[in-house]
């Protein structure tokens, strides 16, 4: 990116946004369909398992080889605390933004790494929960609800993996000090994938964990 | 000048019609045509269809007519001045988006009347018909009458036929293009098609939404009779059929006191026994019911009910004459008759063994 | 590009690396075009030979020259390649080599990202055609609908290569997608507002927001099959609950605007072609902007309009109907405003205008077949039968490939600095013509009359094989006539660069630069004050150009070739083809893993390497 950074300063564009920035906004654009489909599914087959377990109510499980009443699978604090970790990265990385635009690498660093931090416990609390709800007999195919929570929220989980590892990579050439204000928007672009990233979750939280 | 243009109209007025009699000259020849309705159904799609077809004829007359004239008439050399640079025109452009939008208009009113007349069952006094689409074979079952049958559907003429469709596989499409349109048979949900036959006879069918390998080869015949012929038969079919009393029919064991009617019915009996055998031991009741077998009251097979399988015109979903050689044929290896079929011999049979299934068969009248 | 200093001078006579491994490593759009248009070219004509073997399967009734699973695969990867491998690369050709030319820009936004979707397309066009060689061609229809595709009733590897093929080549077009749109949006020379720019430009641009909006649905889809068919999921599986209707949906969210990628890039070569060869401007260039816009809105609000048949109520079936026959309206507008282009024009009977006639032509012809069946009880007596071969062959064939080929005519001199032989052009262009006629319009007779799609043969009673024979025939020449066309190529490419920089007084950038273009494509951008800049010149230099000479071009800084871009297609080809191996090989996420790491590292070299 050394120089192109440079050739984009010196490129002149139509809008008189850099290109990069217009691409990710693009993407961001064409990954609300992805969203959409993958929402949608959850919503048209909500209530159509033909067996347990089930998001919030009790129902007839396949456990241990046999069929037992199980209870509903989610841990709402769980997901909440990961959903306020992860609206908290968003104001992270915003100051990290901030920080790169100044120059100020202290302030760079510490609110970039504490953004990475966030997201990749946003990332543990839903391998964490994937594995529980395994142990609780939910498996991939188990029923609908099973196959369309975990393709929605692994494609988001995918994405916020992602990110941190974008961020990470952004981490390293800050405190390597390759992250100057004249490249920050470097960072700016990774800053508004993440925000995208976020304000997904802010869908699916309350479509997926909240509506009953 | 007068005259010139009163031809170009009345020739305007009357092209639409004369492309419709070339279809419909050509229509009779094929007994899967749209064009000749002889069902209630299909006649309210045909008078839609003739609508469009006539605004979209003059359309066609009248834009292909421009844009062939402009080409004839706006000829230029290399070296012509360079014509007059228009850049536009918002009158006409308004006009041309509102004269489409008005053509359309016109058609749009039928057919939405239409779409309600023709999406839901028919009420009133009708006969109900099951459809079940199969890998690559129809089933049609009359829970009213008791009737299980395969891939000939009797209608009695004049009367309102009911379906009510759904498949045991994968999905196919109902269609009788001479009856009514067709309609989709989904696994999990039951769609609903209807029609009147206008006329007796028999006419050609065929599933229409790909469903592997031997798509080609899923044809039907709905046979249309007087409504007296369709009682006799619905009486004749009932007796035996899974639906009624399991399959279950008592044994006629009188011996008749005629000498040649006693040899006869020995004969007819040996055959029954001999072709019974066949029918267990062979395996064929792991997917067919039979009148006489154990399976005689099984209606949730792979095959189709074959106890009155002598009485069909066809088999193998309309693909073969009922015939004793096409029976022979089929029964010495499906596979090469309809590559893929999911009729599948657990071994193969001899010759004498065929000709007992066939003469067994066949007596299923 | 304004401060750095551009030197003008003559060009002297630098040798022009033509190795193969600068052809791997290039990102030129130029370039990355003639590669598209080459391959994309290789694969339509698999995709022709397809075609032909059905037409002699269906040539007389009960026939045996290939079996019926054989004719399924045909069918189902005749459809796949036409609009995968064939129609929309060709376009992607279009797109490559002149939106950049006609807006005045030295490439696309992301020249590496460009290398990247044709070498991502390219792998995933081999990987579905692979299947051929191993006797495992898809064979459940281009529509691929489940539950047929699950399996239980597709067992075997073919429906994987089509699921994971088309995979792949969803990402080349998304990213493509992304390529051109920013291109628009940002690169545009000084002056050229959005409502200056050519229509071709504009139909692309209005495909490509088609593209980012449509292809995540199908890619979603796609995920759902690949899961059921082997994670265990059952999200079309009605015995674990699931709906095959879903499948339809999704499917046809994406496949209708799918529809219109296909064919707004023919009509925006089309309108380019008119007003050249009329030599007067675009009739109502803002309303043909409008009514493209508008198509595509409509575009996605029609989709189940392919599923009339499947009893999805009156309600639906009256919205769809309706907003369906909305859409004949901009159509509409379109074609009375190309007949509006010619009025009163002066009329340069040359190839491209020919085709670009042909198409304008038939497609009249398909979008009023179109509306006949945008009326669903209508419409029950037409899906799933000839009748809509026959509409889609004249949409996107007397549609989209007359308008490409209109396209090529016109432009193959700007791309190779040679002209086309006008003789055999328009001999191509009446074999096409003819051909196309007599094997696509009796189809319409043959649907009416009761043909269903996808029938490997039918039986003799029917009386199907009278037109089918004919339809046969009228194949072979429309084979024929793309020989034609090769022969055409062929002559072309061995005689001496003959084309002048603008053989066609044509109205857009591209025609003021010498033909082939350099490498930077323009030295000067020329100023733009309407939609016809090269007009604008000309008139201004009293009716004349001079030639544009090659100057050095020294001191423009240019995009550097890259091999990364390969490595991350193989890397991507690694990661989704994998899963072809689920059942063969226990430990096949190995290979996924691979792939990931190759994909990784060349993503990582790729963001790391200088980019100019």
């Amino acid at each position: 990116m050394s120089d192109a950074a440079a050739h984009a300063m010196e490129h002149h564009t139509s809008t008189g946004i850099d290109s990069r920035k217009v691409a990710i906004w693009t993407l961001i654009g064409s990954e609300c369909l992805f969203f959409a489909s993958l929402i949608s599914t959850y919503l048209v087959y909500k209530g159509k398992s033909l067996v347990g377990p089930l998001p919030h109510a009790e129902s007839q499980c396949m456990l241990h080889g046999a069929m037992q009443k199980c209870e509903g699978v989610f841990e709402i604090k769980l997901v909440t605390t990961g959903t306020a970790i992860l609206l908290f990265s968003s104001f992270f990385v915003v100051m990290a933004l901030y920080g790169a635009q100044k120059g100020n690498r202290k302030m760079l660093v510490g609110w970039l790494a504490a953004t990475v931090l966030c997201g990749l416990f946003f990332v543990s609390m839903q391998v964490y929960e994937f594995n529980h709800f395994y142990h609780k007999g939910m498996g991939y195919g188990t029923n609908l609800f099973s196959s369309t929570f975990y393709t929605l929220t692994g494609f988001h989980g995918s994405h916020v993996s992602v990110g941190v590892i974008w961020l990470s990579t952004l981490l390293v050439l800050a405190i390597r000090g390759k992250l100057p204000p004249e490249k920050s928007l470097n960072l700016e672009i990774a800053a508004l994938y993440w925000h995208f990233v976020d304000v997904v979750w802010i869908v699916i939280f309350p479509v997926v964990y909240l509506m009953r | 000048m007068e005259t010139r243009s009163g031809t170009i109209r009345r020739m305007a007025r009357y092209f639409p019609a004369i492309c419709l009699l070339v279809l419909l000259g050509c229509a009779k020849d094929y007994p899967q045509t749209t064009l000749l309705p002889r069902g209630d159904f299909a006649r309210l799609v045909d008078s839609l269809f003739r609508t469009t077809v006539f605004w979209a004829t003059i359309v066609f007359v009248l834009v292909e007519g421009a844009l062939v004239y402009a080409i004839l008439k706006f000829r230029g050399r290399p070296d012509d001045p360079e014509p007059r640079q228009t850049h536009g025109s918002t009158a006409l452009e308004i006009g041309w988006t509102i004269v489409p939008a008005l053509i359309l208009a016109i058609i749009a009113v039928p057919t939405v009347k239409t779409i309600f007349k023709t999406s839901d069952y028919a009420t009133g006094d009708v006969v109900t018909v099951e459809v079940l689409g199969h890998q690559w074979w129809w089933e049609f079952r009359y829970p009213g009458l008791g009737v299980v049958t395969a891939n000939e559907l009797h209608v009695p003429v004049g009367k309102t036929v009911n379906l009510r469709m759904t498949t045991a596989d994968v999905i196919h499409s109902f269609w009788v293009p001479q009856f009514a349109g067709k309609r989709d048979v989904m696994p999990g949900r039951h769609n609903p098609l209807w029609f009147k036959a206008e006329v007796t006879g028999v006419f050609s069918g065929q599933c229409a939404e790909f469903c592997g390998i031997q798509h080609a080869r899923m044809g039907f015949r709905v046979i249309s009779q007087s409504p007296e012929e369709f009682q006799a038969w619905a009486d004749s079919q009932k007796v035996g059929s899974p639906l009624v009393n399991k399959g279950v029919v008592p044994v006629d064991s009188t011996v008749p006191a005629d000498t040649a009617a006693r040899a006869a019915k020995v004969g007819r009996d040996s055959l029954m026994k001999a072709g019974l055998a066949l029918f267990n031991a062979g395996g064929c009741i792991g997917c067919h019911s039979m009148v006489g077998t154990a399976m005689a009251g099984t209606t949730a097979l792979r095959g189709p009910n074959l106890t009155h399988v002598g009485s069909r015109t066809t088999i193998v979903a309309g693909m073969l004459e009922n015939t004793e050689d096409n029976i022979r044929k089929w029964l010495s290896n499906p596979d090469s008759v309809k590559k893929g079929t999911l009729m599948v011999l657990p071994r193969k049979l001899t010759d004498a063994e065929i000709a007992t299934l066939v003469a067994y068969l066949r007596a299923h009248k | 590009m304004a401060t750095s200093v551009i030197d003008r001078s003559p060009a002297t006579h630098a040798p022009e690396n033509t190795g193969i491994w600068s052809w791997i490593t290039t990102v030129d759009h130029k370039r990355i075009g003639i590669l598209y248009g080459a391959t994309a070219f290789l694969f339509f004509l698999i995709g022709g030979l397809e075609a032909l073997f059905m037409r002699i399967q269906l040539m007389k009734p009960d026939n045996t020259f290939v079996s019926a699973a054989t004719f399924n695969s045909l069918f189902t990867m005749h459809g796949t390649t036409m609009i995968f491998l064939g129609v929309m690369p060709l376009s992607a050709m279009f797109f490559n080599y002149f939106i950049p030319l006609q807006i005045g820009a030295r490439d696309v936004a992301f020249p590496r990202l460009n290398a990247f979707s044709y070498w991502v397309f390219l792998l995933g066009g081999l990987f579905i055609n692979f299947s051929w060689l191993i006797n495992a061609a898809p064979n459940a229809g281009w529509f691929g609908y489940a539950n047929l595709t699950e399996r239980t009733y597709s067992p075997g590897l073919n429906t994987d290569f089509w699921v994971l093929g088309l995979q792949i080549l969803g990402i080349a077009s998304m990213a493509a997608a992304i390529n051109f749109f920013v291109t628009i949006v940002n690169l545009r020379a000084p002056g050229m507002k959005m409502l200056r720019m050519p229509m071709f430009v504009w139909m692309s641009f209005i495909t490509q927001i088609l593209l980012l909006l449509a292809f995540p649905v199908i890619t979603i889809a796609l995920v759902f099959l690949m899961m059921d068919r082997h994670f265990g999921t059952h999200f079309f599986i009605p015995e674990g609950g699931g709906d095959p209707i879903l499948w339809q949906h999704l499917f046809w969210i994406f496949g209708h605007p799918e529809v219109y990628i296909l064919i707004l890039p023919a009509f925006g070569i089309v309108s380019e072609v008119l007003p050249v060869f009329s030599r007067k401007p675009l009739f109502g260039y803002t309303a043909m902007v409008f009514s493209g816009a508008f198509i595509a809105f409509l575009g996605f609000g029609v989709w189940s309009h392919h599923m009339f048949a499947t009893g999805m109520g009156p309600f639906a079936d009256s919205f769809f109907a309706l907003s369906t026959m909305l859409i004949a309206v901009p159509t509409g507008v379109k074609i009375f405003n190309w007949i509006g282009t010619l009025w009163g024009g002066s009329l340069q009977m040359k190839t491209p205008l020919y085709f670009a006639l042909g198409m304008i032509a038939m497609f009249i012809i398909g979008g009023l077949s179109g509306v006949m069946h945008s009326s669903p009880p209508a419409d029950l007596q037409q899906t799933d039968t000839y009748f809509v071969v026959a509409h889609f062959h004249y949409v996107l064939f007397g549609g989209s490939i007359f308008g490409l080929t209109a396209g090529a005519y016109y432009w193959f001199p700007k791309m190779f600095g040679r002209m086309l032989s006008e003789k055999i052009g328009k001999l191509h262009f009446w074999l096409m013509f003819i051909g196309f006629n007599v094997t696509f319009f009796p189809m319409h007779f043959l649907g009416l009359n009761g043909m269903p799609r996808r029938v490997y043969t039918y039986p003799a009673g029917l009386n199907f094989e009278f037109w089918n024979r004919i339809q046969t025939y009228g194949s072979l020449l429309l084979g024929v006539s793309f020989l034609v066309f090769i022969y055409n190529l062929w002559q072309a490419s061995r005689k001496p660069a003959d084309a002048p920089a603008d053989p066609w007084k044509g109205a857009t950038l591209e025609w003021l630069i010498p033909s082939p273009p350099q490498e930077f494509n323009f030295a000067d951008v020329p100023p733009v004050n309407s939609s016809m800049p090269a007009w604008d010149l000309r008139r201004a230099g009293g009716g004349q150009l001079p030639e544009p000479p090659r100057v050095s071009g020294a001191g423009i800084h240019m995009p550097r070739p890259s091999y990364w871009p390969v490595v991350a297609a193989f890397g991507v080809l690694g990661v989704i083809g994998s899963v072809l191996f689920t059942e063969a090989f226990p430990h096949w996420y190995f290979i996924t893993l691979g792939g990931a790491a190759v994909l990784f590292y060349g993503v990582y070299r790729w963001a790391f390497e200088p980019a100019f």
